[in-house]
């Protein structure tokens, strides 16, 4: 390969948009050109500089606020007070938690429901010191801050290698049950994965569209897993797979 | 510009048009918010831009709502500039003209990049609008190519292309001076 060719290549290298064969062209011709090799690194610096950079604008209160036709999801669209949000959370968590028992019957409740109540709680998460109770992007800080919290030990891996990055935990409340929710980032992006004990059989990941968010649910080991997020539903499949695929995981069956 | 719109609460369709499109009410800021370089030129492109999504609703046959509604901010943008006399009626953009920058290929001539925020952003808003337009869509929105395609009805060779131009303009802007970098430059 030429460097004209590369020059040019190197760009949809950078943005994952070359096939395998080209993208090991590039791999290959850059190891025997320094100079193209230097300009992959500034394009990946630059790359990182725009991740970091907070450029994005976010559409203003009064723009969004124009285009509601009701509010949507009071919980998402209000913003509260943190204390009284968190105690509130914490007594709806605790209620649940006396009340468990009743809850188990509710096990089959319409799907789109669920799917709905997922990206609720995924937009709630968003509010201000609402993302997580317990900070940390050590998976030996989140579990144990899990224990005495749930009446189950949740799964809880950092997949910063796959480029999925551990950024906390926190107690939430789906479809009936106390949930360990972990949060991970991907770039700018936030991923909610909710887990919960479930005594059905394993299940096979399934993808559901809503309000422009992906939601994947699967069953796994007696435990729900679900993952919500805004990223495209390629990268939240990516990152179902990592959760799922890594070699520690007593998933792996 | 008629602000004081609002569509209905009690038709379906208004209903699913808010659940389709106003997800990306972010989305259609950002792309005008950097198209315009002003608040509230953005906010005039955005509703203007929703207007117009929700005429047209009915012509949205599923796909991806946010590409269908950034392409609407992409032509509501161009349209509101084509109509405002005071500018200099045509950026033309010539994609020959803009020709890949001949950088000297030694490894020696690499200048470090600074890369922090407010000259990254200087960089990115002194890009002419087709450059600006690409860059923002793949690095903000994380659009795919064909997604970029999409939207701003262009090849996929032309967005590919448009990219690289873009990022060697932001490369040369937040590249320090030679010497400078040499001196950096420990290796």
């Amino acid at each position: 390969m030429m460097c004209d060719d590369a020059r040019l290549l190197l760009h949809a290298y950078l943005d994952n948009e070359l096939d395998a064969a080209q993208s090991v062209a590039i791999d290959r011709h850059m190891q025997g050109c320094a100079a193209c090799a230097a300009l992959h690194a500034d394009y990946a610096q630059l790359h990182e500089g725009f991740a970091r950079a907070s450029l994005y604008r976010r559409a203003p209160a009064t723009l969004r606020k124009a285009w509601s036709v009701e509010p949507v999801a009071p919980r998402a669209t209000q913003v509260r007070r943190p204390p009284v949000a968190l105690a509130m959370a914490a007594g709806f968590a605790a209620a649940l938690l006396i009340a468990a028992p009743a809850w188990w019957y509710t096990l089959h409740r319409d799907t789109n429901q669920v799917v709905d109540e997922v990206v609720s709680s995924h937009i709630r998460s968003m509010q201000p010191q609402h993302l997580m109770d317990v900070v940390s992007t050590d998976q030996h800080t989140v579990k144990p801050w899990f224990a005495g919290k749930l009446d189950f030990s949740p799964h809880v891996k950092d997949l910063a290698s796959q480029g999925f990055p551990l950024a906390g935990g926190r107690l939430d409340a789906l479809d009936g049950h106390t949930v360990a929710a972990l949060v991970y980032r991907r770039r700018l992006h936030v991923i909610n994965l909710y887990q919960w004990p479930l005594s059905a059989p394993a299940a096979a990941p399934d993808v559901a569209q809503w309000r422009g968010y992906t939601v994947i649910r699967w069953t796994d080991g007696h435990m729900r897993f679900v993952a919500v997020s805004d990223i495209s539903e390629s990268e939240l499949r990516q990152f179902v797979l990592a959760f799922q695929d890594d070699a520690t995981s007593p998933l792996m069956r | 510009m008629p602000s004081d719109f609002r569509p209905s609460a009690a038709t379906p369709r208004s209903a699913h048009f808010e659940a389709c499109v106003l997800p990306h009410l972010d989305a259609a800021y950002n792309l005008a918010r950097w198209l315009a370089r002003d608040e509230a030129d953005a906010q005039d492109v955005v509703q203007e831009a929703m207007l117009r999504a929700f005429r047209y609703f009915e012509s949205f046959h599923g796909g991806d709502a946010r590409v269908w509604l950034l392409a609407i901010v992409r032509n509501t943008f161009y349209s509101l500039r084509a109509k405002s006399a005071s500018n200099d009626a045509h950026e033309s953009f010539d994609d020959d003209a803009h020709v890949v920058i001949d950088e000297q290929p030694s490894p020696e001539a690499r200048a470090l990049l600074a890369v922090d925020v407010d000259a990254l952003q200087t960089a990115l808003a002194h890009l002419p609008h087709p450059l600006r337009e690409a860059i923002v869509l793949r690095e903000l929105e994380e659009c795919s190519y064909k997604e970029i395609a999409s939207i701003t009805g262009q090849k996929i060779g032309t967005v590919m292309s448009r990219l690289a131009r873009a990022r060697e303009r932001l490369r040369a802007e937040l590249s320090t001076p030679f010497t400078e970098a040499r001196r950096h430059d420990v290796r």
